[in-house]
């Protein structure tokens, strides 16, 4: 891939339709149509809404719109203690309550230079590859809903994911609300037979998986409709900081577990999937290969789950000395990282999220122009987001 | 796909095996795994947690109540929805109880930080989850009598929990006990070595060749050098305290632990551990003070 | 440490080919004035030593006027309390990896001394990564990218005048009518419901 088509490719942004002359007929007088789509509309999954163009039924510009959901989480974080800000962390992207703690909590023990036991690394893990399973098949639920399948998908999904959250709710005491890492481990152990429940459940996951592809992946449908439908291409994925699984579903070989290995990450071997063509199927696609490449994370993390204390020695009060810290770990939407300056006191200086849903978003307007607007539905489900992080 | 359409019937072969087996699943709960809410039982697992409340041991509400209204959950809670107000006696001064102690549960998200930040046991989480008012402002902010609820309750809703919390609070109590046993001792060995030292000098001051054994002294006494150092703080410790007027004292006291939250969190992390014990019983002290108070005003 | 990153950054070709460029002390991040950026930000992304091609994380700080005590050793070989008068900056700080090379990470920071009427480069032109993220810093810090094509508020509605991530911020008093247990909310809420302005339910 060249840097200069990466200068090039979309930088401009669209104040005039690109591209798209409006069809002149004789005796017909024809003009763009602006519609707002949202931020009620069923289709933006929250508070969301997009500008758009129309010419016909083609998408000839698209603004995305946020901050229905804004609630200023970073200042509110420098306004309290760190610990404080970790129940606030959940309500990010409340589907990966999870992995968010996990992002805090890893940025936190960056900064102090804390020492996590292994028992603590493993079951963070495990909350991060179901919470990982949690996110894609809703992901693929909603996507299918997107596409005109309403329902029986989206309820299988559900019903899927409902199990998970029961493990969560032992575990933690909530069921999207985790609050359950801390700085330097877990809060909690894992209550007795968890283990046991939860590997009937991660046991089960494949065949719910298998039945999901029949139900899916050969629908002509949905091959219709996804197939070279908001085609992303890598120079561009890579420039505009796309993570997670719509990079790979680009081509771009980027998971932080394997490229940070952070936790215990290599310790596992896992594969990591990626797509051909970048377009909806691909990033369709990519979730549902991610999600068995998480199934055999879980068992190996499950079977190796050693005995030992949960948290480290961790100070009673959290106070770390004066710098900056940025931390990231995948998520199951991107790069969720979060971003540290502290002046030495108790509460944060400057306290950032990086936001996977929203960075990914940049490239929204790139892939849907050109498509009907259905399409433009179709390739907003597939990036995958949620408002609670978008707009913080 | 070799026949246009066939994908879509293999999916719907499997919608309809799906319907199918809700029929014949049930037990399973494979794949139907609703719960019939209101009669099926109770969903509340080991760790569920829901709104905090106040624990009180025995039989009196408010005098059993472990709260010792110090306001570490009230700073601490994310969306400050914690309202305490100290209580006063007569005199006007305060009580180590809280008067008001209002949870506002409409903000309460349930995150449990004000009962881990909480160095007296005193909250805990509840799993009722019932809660249905008419009046979102009035009946949705709860006071500290409606917060009160016994230990009986605790350990009927979260067993393992409460009996590790029992255990902790036996054994802070225990260790507070033997501190405290221990500083008495150690002031009566003091006094006692005093009331020696003071004839000795007294005994010095009229024979002077008797300066042999005071040097003697310190060999003697089976209290290590490092105890009458510790003897010496704990002095200085309560001496203060006596001294001062009768309204700033809690004020004092809470300062106090505080202060040594506060240098337990500045002290480098190697220190951290060892300095725990310090701190307990630092708070064990305030403890006994508010036991002692307690019992004074009732 | 729990964490490996990737292969750490030499910052020497860079220091060499940028004299006036600057390493933060503690944070070993790359200061540079706005003037400069664009330059330095393509030769990290294009030279063969660095591709740092995936800018992660922009965001913005900012630093109102203090005094700072720093310990000194003078002349005498005696330490002494320093005090040194930092003035107000914001700073608009970029994470930069490569994920051609699994290189990271490279923290550059662009310092802006006029606080008043902070002015930055957007780096738009060079990421399109930077197109959100950069808009988020000037919505509520209020820095003005220049070189950014699409400048508008983020998050917050078009009419807001402030600029809330400021740490000198105020929140206008008409926020948050409800009552709540805390009596200053509580007491304000009343303020509010006499005038009859209408609270946040309606
Ligand atoms: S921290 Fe515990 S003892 Fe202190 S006020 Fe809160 S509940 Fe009471
Ligand atoms: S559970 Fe959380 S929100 Fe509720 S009172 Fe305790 S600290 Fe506050």
């Amino acid at each position: 891939m060249t840097m200069e088509s990466s200068v090039v490719a979309g930088s401009e942004p669209t104040v005039e339709p690109r591209g798209f002359e409006l069809i002149e007929r004789e005796g017909l007088e024809t003009n763009l149509l602006e519609v707002s789509m949202g931020p009620h509309h069923p289709s933006t999954h929250g508070v969301f809404r997009m500008d758009v163009k129309l010419d016909g039924e083609t998408v000839t510009e698209l603004r995305p719109v946020f901050g229905y959901l804004h609630r200023n989480h970073e200042k509110l974080a420098e306004d309290m203690g760190y610990l404080g800000s970790m129940p606030f962390t959940d309500r990010l992207d409340y589907f990966c309550s999870m992995t968010n703690n996990w992002a805090y909590a890893l940025a936190g023990e960056k900064m102090i230079d804390l020492e996590v036991p292994e028992r603590a690394e493993y079951v963070r893990v495990i909350m991060a590859e179901l919470t990982r399973l949690v996110n894609h098949i809703m992901l693929v639920g909603f996507f299918v809903n997107d596409l005109g399948a309403l329902g029986t998908p989206l309820l299988y999904a559900l019903r899927e994911r409902e199990k998970i959250l029961d493990l969560f709710e032992w575990a933690s005491g909530a069921r999207m609300m985790c609050n359950y890492m801390r700085f330097g481990g877990l809060r909690n152990d894992l209550p007795e037979g968890w283990l046991t429940k939860c590997r009937e459940v991660v046991d089960a996951f494949p065949y719910f998986l298998d039945e999901y592809e029949k139900l899916l992946v050969e629908n002509e449908i949905i091959l219709v409709r996804t197939q070279n439908v908001g085609v992303l291409k890598p120079e561009l994925a890579i420039n505009a900081g796309i993570t997670g699984p719509m990079l790979r579903a680009s081509g771009v070989n980027y998971d932080l577990r394997k490229v940070d290995a952070y936790g215990v990450y290599d310790r596992f071997p896992f594969r990591v999937p990626m797509g051909e063509v970048g377009d909806c199927y691909d990033r369709f696609m990519v979730r549902i290969l991610e999600m068995r490449e998480s199934i055999k994370i879980l068992r190996q993390a499950m079977d190796e789950l050693p005995e030992g204390p949960i948290m480290g020695e961790a100070p009673r009060v959290f106070k770390p000395p004066a710098g900056e810290i940025y931390g990231r770990i995948e998520g199951p939407k991107g790069e969720l990282g979060f971003y540290l300056v502290s002046d030495g006191t108790a509460k944060p200086y400057r306290y950032r999220v990086r936001p996977p849903s929203l960075v990914n978003l940049t490239v929204l307007e790139d892939l849907c122009l050109g498509h009907k607007v259905a399409d433009a539905v179709v390739i907003l489900g597939s990036v995958d987001i949620v408002l609670g992080e978008v707009d913080r | 796909m070799d026949l246009l359409g066939s994908g879509i019937f293999k999916g719907m072969a499997v919608t309809l095996k799906n319907f199918a087996m809700t029929y014949f699943d049930r037990g399973r709960k494979e794949r139907l795994p609703t719960v019939q809410y209101p009669e099926a039982g109770d969903t509340v697992t080991l760790f569920t947690r829901n709104f905090p409340f106040l624990i009180y041991d025995g039989e009196e509400e408010v005098d059993g109540m472990r709260c010792v209204a110090c306001q570490i959950c009230e700073r601490e809670c994310p969306p400050a929805c914690i309202y305490i107000v100290k209580e006063k006696d007569e005199n006007g001064k305060f009580v180590k109880r809280p008067k008001v102690f209002d949870i506002d549960v409409s903000v309460c998200m349930g995150c449990q930080i004000c009962v881990e930040v909480c160095p007296f046991d005193a909250i805990v989480m509840d799993s009722e989850f019932e809660y249905s008012k008419e009046d979102r402002f009035g009946d949705l902010l709860f006071n500290r009598d409606e917060l009160l609820k016994s230990n009986d309750y605790y350990h009927k809703i979260h067993p393992e929990e409460a009996q590790a919390r029992d255990a902790n609070l036996a054994a802070k109590k225990a260790a507070d006990e033997a501190k405290k046993k221990a500083r008495e001792e150690k002031a009566a060995a003091a006094a006692a070595a005093k009331a020696a030292a003071e004839k000795e000098a007294s005994e010095k001051k009229d024979s002077p060749e008797a300066s042999e054994p005071v040097a003697e002294e310190p060999k003697a006494e089976p209290a290590a050098p490092s105890e009458n150092h510790a003897k010496a703080e704990s002095e200085a410790k309560e001496k203060p305290a006596a001294e001062e007027t009768p309204v700033e004292e809690p004020a004092a006291a809470t300062d106090e632990t505080e202060d040594a939250k506060e240098e337990s969190s500045g002290g480098s992390e190697g220190k951290e551990t060892s300095e725990e014990p310090e701190e307990t019983a630092g708070s064990g002290e305030d403890d006994e003070k508010k036991a002692e108070e307690g019992e004074g005003v009732s | 440490m729990p964490v490996s990153d990737e292969t750490p950054v030499d910052l020497a070709p860079v220091l060499e080919s940028f004299p006036s460029l600057e390493v933060e002390k503690g944070t070993g991040a790359l200061i540079t004035q706005p003037a400069l950026v664009l330059e330095v930000v393509q030769f990290l992304r294009d030279d063969p030593r660095y591709r740092l091609d995936y800018l992660s994380n922009v965001t913005g700080i900012d630093y109102l006027a203090t005094v700072r005590k720093e310990k000194r050793v003078n002349e005498e070989g005696k330490t002494e309390i320093v005090k040194i008068d930092e003035p107000p900056r914001m700073d608009v700080v970029y994470h930069f990896y490569s994920m051609s090379e699994k290189r990271g990470l490279v923290t550059l920071k662009q310092r802006i001394t006029d606080r008043d009427r902070p002015v930055a480069t957007s780096l738009m032109p060079l990421f399109r990564s930077a197109e959100f993220q950069e808009r988020e810093v000037y919505d509520l810090f209020g820095i003005d990218f220049q070189g950014h094509l699409d400048l508008r508020r983020l998050l917050m509605w078009e009419e807001f005048e402030d600029f809330p991530m400021r740490r000198d911020y105020v929140e206008p008093d008409d926020y948050e009518y409800e009552p709540t247990p805390h009596g200053e909310v509580l007491e304000k809420a009343k303020t509010h419901a006499g005038l009859g302005e209408g609270g946040s339910e309606e």
